[in-house]
C-alpha cells in the first residue's frame, strides 16, 4: 500500500519531470542550428595574454530528482604558458567544468544555462558557449585536448595503441601525409617516454600498465600540439613513484609546446607542485583562488584552511588530524546562505546573509568569505 | 613474546598460471615471495607499495582467505594454517578486515544493522535480546546515528559506508584488524575523520592494525612500523621515524622521493624511477629492484640479498649494506 506521502512524492517527481522536458528542449532547439555565422559566436577577450576566461559560468543537471547545480558561477582565466589547478572534493563541479570547456557535458540532462567561456583562438576569439559543435569537433582534441582521469577505460581495448593515435592525427592534422602518420606517432610515443616505441605502437591497451596507459593517453592528447591542455585528475590512478615520472614529463612538454593547463585534481601535494595558480571549488562555487603561494601559504577561506590542514604530511608529526566536521550539502537543495556555513568553526552571524560573492584581498588572491567583509570597507549583514 | 599478536614467518603465495589445452599449470605468479613481520599488541605495522606488490595478498593470506604455498602466520600463538577448519571459525571474529571500496563491500540488500549485527549472532558474542542495543552502541562509537540503524547502504555517503564497514569489524571484539587501503577512495576531508576514527578506537579497545596502504603520508600518521614491499619481497623494514629519517634501500628512498609535499617553496631533489614494475610472472633474477636501481652492482644482478638487521631494529635486503 501506498502512503499519501509517497503519492505525493511521486506527484511531484512527475512535474519536475514535465518542467525539465520544456527546459531541456528550448537549450537543445538552439543546438540543433545549422550554419551559425561567425559573428554569433565571436568575442572579445578581457585581457589578450589569457587563453581562456571562463565568466559566470552555470552548468546544471535537469534530473528526475530535481535541478543539481554543478557548476553555480564560476569565474577564472587561465592565462598564456601557466598550469591553473581547480581543488576541490568530489562532487564540487571540477569535472564539470572542464567538460564545460570542451562541451562536453552529457545533454540533454546537462546544460550550460549561463555565463560565458572566452576562448583566445588563433584566429580570434571566440565563445564556446554559443559555438556550434561542427565548429566544436576542430578545436577538441586539436587546440583544447583533454587527459582523463581512468587510462583504462578511456582507451578503446579492441583497437591497437598506434590506430588510436593515428586517429586523431589524421583528423587534425591535414598537413601530415597519410604515410607520415605513424612517424608521427612512434615520435609522440617517445617524446612522452616510452622507450619501446615501435611496439607499444603495435600493442592493445590490455598489454601495457598503467603508467604506460597514461603515457600513451598524454601523447595522444598532445599529437596536435594543444594550446591547452586540461587534465582531469591525470595521476589519481597511479602509484606515487609513476606519478612523479607523469608530473616530470607534463612539466616537461608544457614547457616544449608552451601550452596551458587547466590540472583538476584533488591532491594537494601535486597541486602544490604543478600549479601557478590555484582554484578551489566549493559545491559548484569558487572560494578562493589566488598564485600557489597565496592559497597554501597564506589560505584565508575556512574551507581551504581546513583542507590543507586534514592532509598527513610526511616529516609532520601531529597527534590528531583536524577533520573538517559534517558533510558537502545536498546539490539538489542548496541552502542559500554561505553553502559552508554548516561544516564552517568560523561562523559569524553575517554567514546567514546572502551567499558571498569573491572579493579582492591580495594582487591576486580572491576568497569568498564574510570573514574578510570589513577588512575590504565593506558594511557586513 | 607476550606482547607479539601477530608473527608473520617467511609467508609465499604462489598463483597458478595455466595455459595449454589441458590447463596445465605453466607457472607460477609470486604474488608473495617469503615476507616475515611482527606486530605488537595496540600498535599498527603500516605495509606500503606500489599496485601489484603483493600488499594486498599479504593482508588476504594473513586471515587464510587464501592459502599459503609455505610459511607461518601465527596469530595470539596460534598457527593459523594448522587450525581446522572449526577451529578457525572460532578464531575468524579475532581477525578481521576493512576492505578499500565501501561501495562493493556491503551487500545493498541488507540494512546497517544486519550488516553489523550478522556476525555477532552467528558467533554468539552477545544475548540475542541485546542484540540491536549492542550493534547500536557499537555505531555510535564509531560515529554513525543510532537511528539509522534501519536504513540501507545506499542512503549514505562514501565516508559513511567506510564508518559501517569499521562498525562490522569492531563490532567482533577483535583483537586485529587488517585495514586494506580503507582510506584511499575517500576525499581528503573524510579520509582525515575515518583515520581520526581508527585511531580513537585503537587507543579505546587496545585494536592492533596491519595496515595496508599506498599513501605514504597516511601511513606515516598512522603506523608505529613500516614495511616497504617490493615485488612480493619485503625490501625494507623500521620503526617509522627511522624508517622515514633514513631510508637505506634505493627504492625505499625513490618511493618517499616521489611523495609531493602541499607546499609550493619546496622544490623536491627527486629520485625518479626508470619503468615499471617488472612482472610478477617473470621477476628478474638477483635482486628483484635491479633492474630500475641506480645503485645496481654487478652483484645485484646475480645474487638476491639478503634480509638484514642494520641496528636500530632496521632490516634492510640491499648489496650495499651487507
Amino acid at each position: 500500500m501506498k502512503t499519501a506521502l509517497q503519492k505525493e512524492a511521486k506527484k511531484q517527481m512527475k512535474q519536475i519531470i514535465k518542467n525539465n522536458k520544456i527546459i531541456v528542449k528550448k537549450f537543445e532547439d538552439e543546438k540543433k542550428r545549422k550554419n551559425v555565422p561567425l559573428e554569433e559566436y565571436a568575442t572579445q577577450m578581457k585581457n589578450p595574454d589569457n587563453i581562456l576566461e571562463i565568466d559566470n559560468l552555470h552548468t546544471y543537471f535537469y534530473t528526475d530528482m530535481g535541478i543539481v547545480k554543478s557548476v553555480n558561477g564560476v569565474t577564472l582565466e587561465i592565462p598564456q604558458g601557466k598550469t591553473v589547478a581547480l581543488v576541490g572534493e568530489s562532487g564540487c563541479g571540477k569535472s564539470v567544468t572542464s567538460l564545460s570547456i570542451m562541451k562536453l557535458v552529457t545533454a540533454p540532462v546537462g546544460q550550460i544555462t549561463d555565463g560565458e567561456i572566452r576562448y583566445n583562438r588563433p584566429s580570434g576569439p571566440i565563445d564556446i558557449v554559443k559555438t556550434p559543435i561542427s565548429e566544436m569537433q576542430k578545436i577538441r582534441g586539436n587546440e583544447i585536448s583533454m587527459i582523463f582521469q581512468e587510462p583504462m577505460t578511456s582507451l578503446n581495448p579492441v583497437f591497437r595503441i598506434g590506430t588510436q593515435i593515428d586517429e586523431a592525427i589524421m583528423l587534425h592534422r591535414p598537413d601530415i601525409k597519410k604515410s607520415a602518420v605513424k612517424q608521427q606517432t612512434i615520435k609522440m610515443l617517445e617524446l612522452v617516454g616510452i622507450a619501446r616505441a615501435e611496439g607499444i605502437y603495435k600493442s592493445f591497451p590490455h598489454e601495457l600498465s598503467g603508467g604506460m596507459r597514461q603515457r600513451v593517453m598524454i601523447a595522444m592528447s598532445l599529437c596536435c600540439n594543444p594550446r591547452l591542455i586540461i587534465a582531469d585528475e591525470p595521476t589519481t590512478a597511479l602509484d606515487v613513484t609513476i606519478q612523479a615520472q607523469v608530473l616530470d614529463l607534463l612539466r616537461d612538454l608544457k614547457t616544449k609546446i608552451d601550452s596551458s593547463i587547466l590540472l583538476i585534481t584533488h591532491d594537494l601535494g601535486v597541486v602544490a607542485e604543478m600549479a601557478d595558480y590555484v582554484v578551489v571549488m566549493y559545491a559548484g562555487r569558487i572560494v578562493e583562488q589566488g598564485t600557489a603561494e597565496d592559497v597554501f601559504l597564506h589560505p584565508k577561506h575556512p574551507y581551504t584552511i581546513g583542507l590543507i590542514k586534514s592532509k598527513p604530511v610526511v616529516n609532520q608529526e601531529i597527534d590528531r588530524l583536524y577533520s573538517i566536521p559534517g558533510q558537502v550539502p545536498n546539490p539538489v537543495n542548496l541552502p542559500d546562505h554561505c553553502f559552508f556555513k554548516d561544516r564552517c568553526d568560523k561562523c559569524i552571524p553575517s554567514c546567514n546573509g546572502p551567499i558571498p560573492e569573491l572579493q579582492q584581498i591580495g594582487p591576486e588572491h580572491k576568497v569568498a568569505c564574510h570573514l574578510y567583509d570589513e577588512e575590504n570597507g565593506k558594511e557586513a549583514n | 613474546m607476550s606482547d607479539t599478536i601477530l608473527k608473520v614467518e617467511n609467508l609465499k603465495k604462489y598463483y597458478d598460471i595455466k595455459g595449454g589445452l589441458l590447463q596445465r599449470v605453466v607457472g607460477y605468479v609470486k604474488a608473495v615471495d617469503g615476507i616475515s613481520f611482527e606486530v605488537k599488541q595496540g600498535s599498527t605495522f603500516g605495509l606500503v607499495g606500489e599496485s601489484g606488490c603483493g600488499k594486498t595478498t599479504v593482508g588476504r593470506t594473513i586471515l587464510r582467505l587464501h592459502e599459503n604455498n609455505g610459511g607461518k602466520v601465527i596469530f595470539d600463538g596460534k598457527d593459523l594454517f594448522s587450525l581446522t577448519p572449526h577451529e578457525l571459525r572460532a578464531i575468524r571474529p579475532e581477525i578481521q578486515i576493512i576492505f578499500q571500496d565501501p561501495y562493493s563491500s556491503l551487500s545493498p540488500k541488507m540494512p546497517v544493522g544486519e550488516i553489523i549485527g550478522e556476525a555477532v549472532r552467528e558467533h554468539k558474542l552477545v544475548p540475542d535480546k541485546e542484540l540491536r542495543s549492542y550493534v547500536m552502541q557499537v555505531m555510535k562509537e564509531c560515529g554513525l546515528q543510532e537511528h539509522h540503524i534501519d536504513r540501507y547502504p545506499h542512503e549514505f555517503s562514501g565516508g559513511q559506508r567506510q564508518r559501517i564497514c569499521i562498525a562490522r569489524a569492531v563490532a567482533l571484539k577483535p583483537k586485529l584488524i587488517i585495514c586494506d587501503e580503507p582510506v584511499s577512495a575517500l576525499d581528503v576531508s573524510v579520509q582525515a575523520q575515518i583515520i581520526n576514527l581508527l585511531m580513537d578506537l585503537q587507543k579505546q579497545k587496545g585494536l592492533s592494525y596491519v595496515f595496508i596502504s599506498h599513501d605514504l603520508s597516511v601511513v606515516e600518521h598512522i603506523s608505529d612500523e613500516v614495511g616497504v614491499m617490493y615485488l612480493g619481497n619485503l625490501v625494507e623494514k623500521a620503526p617509522k621515524k627511522e624508517i622515514f629519517n633514513n631510508p637505506l634501500h634505493p627504492y625505499t628512498k625513490s618511493l618517499f622521493s616521489a611523495i609531493p609535499t602541499p607546499d609550493p617553496t619546496i622544490k623536491m631533489n627527486r629520485i625518479v624511477l626508470e619503468g615499471d614494475i617488472p612482472s610478477p610472472a617473470n621477476p628478474p633474477p638477483g635482486c628483484k629492484f635491479h633492474t630500475r636501481c641506480r645503485n645496481c652492482m654487478e652483484k645485484c644482478k646475480t645474487l638476491a640479498p639478503e634480509y638484514k638487521d642494520q641496528g636500530n631494529n632496521h632490516y634492510v635486503a640491499c648489496h650495499l649494506y651487507n
